[in-house]
């Protein structure tokens, strides 16, 4: 005991003198806060993104975007088909120094699972686990699946001892009304260990001297700030105040780009801008629904301007889209990716050949802090509708008024931004919004169309475990859809982040999530 | 006397009930926090489920009386967005607040009251005229506007003052200040200025207009002519007599600047209650806005229920009124 905290101290003492010479330091001004140190605590992907600095998953994503080993280290589905057998890596440690066993992940996996967490979605195939052996383990899904790695890459690691010693085996359930300790703690494997946090101020991150990859960045500490006010953001870092942000303000990029010192980092983010249609009965006005024919959804396609949208609206940075997944997606093929072109004698011909009355009034639903620019692009819109005879009623409110409205089917014409996230596949939105609503499927369908054909290679596709058979499968399916035109596809939305000079590596991921252990600050060492 | 305090503190309770049914109408309109609450994953059924578990699916009745039930014994509840004790929560933010209104508050008096002087002694000159002037413009200048330009002349053009946040904190019990530390004053600065333009302005007309009041006086005149040095009788015998009502506005107007401080608190991230709301507001994080609701309304009825116990005390005749009003009413 002694000796340990001799040990102890001198580890303090050490990392002490180290804080005392130059330290790389990352100060990340993002444009809001975590929710909590518990990424099991709220469905949201900026708050999982930033703990995978603490917590791992089984699996990740690397620098392409593609799944690599991380807390696995190989894995096999067992003859069953059903059952996924992980091989753990050995010798990985928790920031608590406790040994990483196959009885972590058998918790988490339960506490992710749980009735009352909100990220159980992130998981829907699993049943069961059993521990083999310490660094064995199997888990056992709910049918054949190809897509469990997909979903393990955002289902973080929690240790097991922590979690019993703290009370926190399962995930904070605020209907219960009581405080988690994981809210305000955190313990996992990766390259960052959480120092201190005040919510809404700071959170402040240190390299872990102890992780088990070798590291490619050089970052000593993270300082996360969030700044909500983009002006104040922009000022914090034309001041250096902070030096990076992964939300750098359309409106202020040119203005960064041409400050001394200041590299704006833009790219095409994955997600994908579409336009939704109603296929019930009858509009929200009670007048009968036209959409419900291919030829005027056609028509409202052909009716807009997409090219005009793409620079006007979009300043150019957008990239337009006739496919409603982007191309780095698996399942996105290029044939698919075409537009009609902007017509409008021929959607208003269109539109007299399915005897839609001219004047037509229906509503036009947008989110007022939802995707870049989209009260802008739906203004536009609404117009170019306006010039073939029809009578867009728009309708802006923020998102959480909108969805309510929109899951209830109260509105009739609808934005949506689909980035497939977390599972980077098509089958994310074919089973989420194009697949029939039933169960776990079509939650976002909701428009309320069914497409038995699609649902059918759509439910192919979800047991196929051959990538190649399922990812055709998939590209069919969405063929049914492009014809369809279930849903119109705009254009993918810009992204841009924005570093100071001195951070000399910060590689832009276009799920839009900064991974700041490819990141390199060029200072001093 | 009694009696007027308790008819006063059951109005008080009256008004806090009004303010927490009118939150509870306008929640409403707010949208749904479950759908800001879980993943794109999640299916229709497990957002009922926990829409249930959160009891967003009582009665509007139900759901005020569980509020106000739990409210009186001080309980909260926890933050959907944080998921910490709301109150904790509110408790960690409003040292920041306070401390913000207070240097505010301190700044417009130091700067407001001797303009306020030299524009009333020195009336029609050009220099009162360009200050009267100034003071329309403090007037109609948004806040935020005020805190951009602050940010973008002393953060980005010069480098002297930070754009934002609060700095170093040094914990006092459970009360964290900034004052104590450089980093902390320093950032202390910019969001103080902007929130207390509007009030210097304020400040400064109640005071020339009090001080014109008195210049007439005789007592001044009579000072003057008995051959009292000029600056004496102004700033000490005439603005003394000006300074009540400044007090009284002064101590009425620390609800406001913790009301809207919100807006300089986004400007500067600064970590208050105000950010604390906004924030609540976009994720429709009910507890919290209740909550704040809650605490600025009580410190608004605590602050007028003060202002009127102290003016019955100092004036009997309000007393008598109150008691006649009451009598007959």
């Amino acid at each position: 005991m002694k000796l340990r905290q001799i040990l102890l101290a001198s580890a303090a003492a050490a990392v002490l003198a180290g804080a005392a010479q130059a330290e790389n330091v990352l100060k990340w001004g993002a444009n809001r806060d975590i929710g909590s140190l518990d990424p099991y605590s709220y469905g949201d992907s900026f708050t999982i993104n930033v703990l995978n600095h603490v917590y791992e998953g089984l699996v990740r994503y690397n620098e392409d975007l593609k799944i690599e080993p991380a807390l696995a280290t190989s894995w096999e589905i067992l003859d069953d088909q059903v059952t996924w057998r992980f091989h753990l890596r050995e010798g990985v440690t928790f920031h608590n120094g406790n040994p990483f066993t196959a009885d972590d992940v058998q918790a988490s996996l339960t506490r992710v699972s749980d009735k009352t967490s909100p990220l159980k979605g992130n998981l829907p195939a699993y049943v069961s686990s059993t521990v083999v052996d310490d660094h064995t383990i199997d888990i056992k899904l709910n049918g054949t699946y190809p897509l469990l790695l997909n979903d393990l890459t955002n289902i973080h690691i929690f240790d097991k001892e922590w979690m019993t010693e703290h009370d926190a085996l399962l995930p904070t359930d605020i209907g219960a009304g009581v405080e988690g300790y994981a809210t305000y703690n955190a313990n996992g494997t990766g390259p960052f260990i959480v120092e201190s946090r005040q919510p809404d101020a700071k959170t402040v991150f240190v390299v872990n001297p102890d992780w088990w990859d070798t590291p490619r960045h050089n970052i000593d500490r993270i300082e996360l700030t969030p700044v909500t006010s983009p002006a104040t953001r922009v000022a914090a870092l034309l001041s250096g105040e902070i030096n990076f942000t992964n939300d750098a303000p359309v409106q202020d990029l040119p203005r960064l780009a041409a400050a001394p010192g200041v590299n704006v980092l833009e790219g095409v983010d994955l997600r994908t801008v579409m336009i939704g249609f109603p296929f019930r009965e009858t509009l929200v006005s009670g007048e009968p629904n036209p959409f419900a024919d291919v030829k005027v959804r056609e028509a409202l396609y052909k009716a807009i301007d997409l090219d005009l949208i793409h620079q006007k609206v979009m300043r150019g940075k957008s990239r337009i889209a006739g496919a409603t997944v982007a191309p780095p997606i698996p399942g996105y093929s290029e044939e698919l990716d075409t537009v009609p072109g902007y017509d409008p004698e021929a959607a208003k011909a269109l539109l007299a050949g399915a005897g839609v009355p001219e004047g037509l009034v229906f509503d036009f639903s947008c989110v007022s802090d939802g995707l870049v620019n989209e009260e802008q692009f739906c203004q536009a819109i609404a117009s170019m509708w306006a010039r073939i005879g029809l009578a867009p009623k728009l309708d802006v409110a923020p998102r959480a008024v909108q969805t309510p409205k929109r899951t209830s089917g109260k509105t009739d014409v609808y934005t949506l931004g689909w980035a497939t996230l977390p599972m980077l596949d098509a089958y994310s939105p074919l089973l989420q919004i194009f697949h029939t609503k039933e169960g776990n499927s079509g939650v976002f369908n909701w428009g309320g169309w069914s497409f038995p054909e699609l649902d059918a290679l759509i439910d192919a596709a979800g047991s196929e475990l051959d990538t190649d058979k399922r990812l055709a499968l998939e590209t069919e399916a969405l063929g049914i859809v492009k014809t369809e035109h279930i849903m119109i596809p705009l254009h993918q939305q810009p992204m841009a982040w924005a570093v100071t000079e001195d951070v000399t590596e910060m590689p832009l991921f276009p799920d839009n999530k900064p991974r700041l252990w490819y990141a390199r600050i060029g200072s001093g060492s | 006397m009694l009696a007027f305090l308790i008819k006063r503190t059951a109005n008080a309770a009256f008004v806090m009930l009004a303010v927490a049914f009118l939150a509870f109408v306008i929640f409403r309109f707010f949208g749904d926090p479950v759908e800001m609450m879980v993943n794109e994953q999640a299916t229709q059924a497990d957002r009922a489920e926990l829409r249930e578990r959160l009891g967003l699916n009582d009665g509007f009745a139900t759901q005020y009386a569980r509020f106000v039930t739990n409210a009186v014994q001080g309980d909260f509840g926890i933050s959907y967005r944080n998921q910490q004790d709301v109150m904790v929560l509110i408790g960690e933010r409003f040292p920041a607040t306070f401390e913000l209104v207070l240097v505010a508050t301190a700044i417009s008096l130091v700067v407001g009251i001797p303009l306020g002087v030299i524009t009333a002694i020195h009336r029609n000159s050009r220099l009162a005229n360009a200050l009267q002037l100034g003071s329309i413009v403090g007037v109609s200048l948004p806040s935020f506007v005020v805190g951009i330009m602050l940010i973008l002349a002393f953060s980005v053009n010069l480098g002297w003052l930070p754009a934002f946040g609060r700095g170093e904190t040094v914990d006092i019990g459970w009360w964290s200040t900034g004052l104590l530390t450089p980093s902390g004053r320093a950032a202390l600065v910019l969001p103080a200025i902007s929130l207390s333009t509007f009030q210097i302005t304020l400040v400064m007309r109640l005071v020339r207009a009090e001080m014109l009041e008195t210049l007439r006086t005789d007592y001044v005149k009579f000072a003057r002519a008995r051959g009292i040095p000029v600056a004496r009788v102004h700033w000490r015998h005439a603005l003394r007599n000006c300074l009540m009502p400044v007090v009284t506005l002064t101590g009425m107007q620390i609800g406001n600047l913790i009301a809207f401080a919100l807006v300089t608190e986004t400007v500067f991230q600064w970590p208050g209650m105000g950010l604390l709301f906004i924030q609540a507001v976009t994720f429709v994080d009910i507890p919290v806005m209740a909550a704040y609701l809650m605490l600025v309304s009580f410190i608004f009825v605590v602050l007028n229920t003060l202002v009127d116990v102290t003016y019955a005390w100092v004036d009997p005749r309000l007393r008598d009124d109150a008691a006649r009003a009451g009598a007959n009413g």
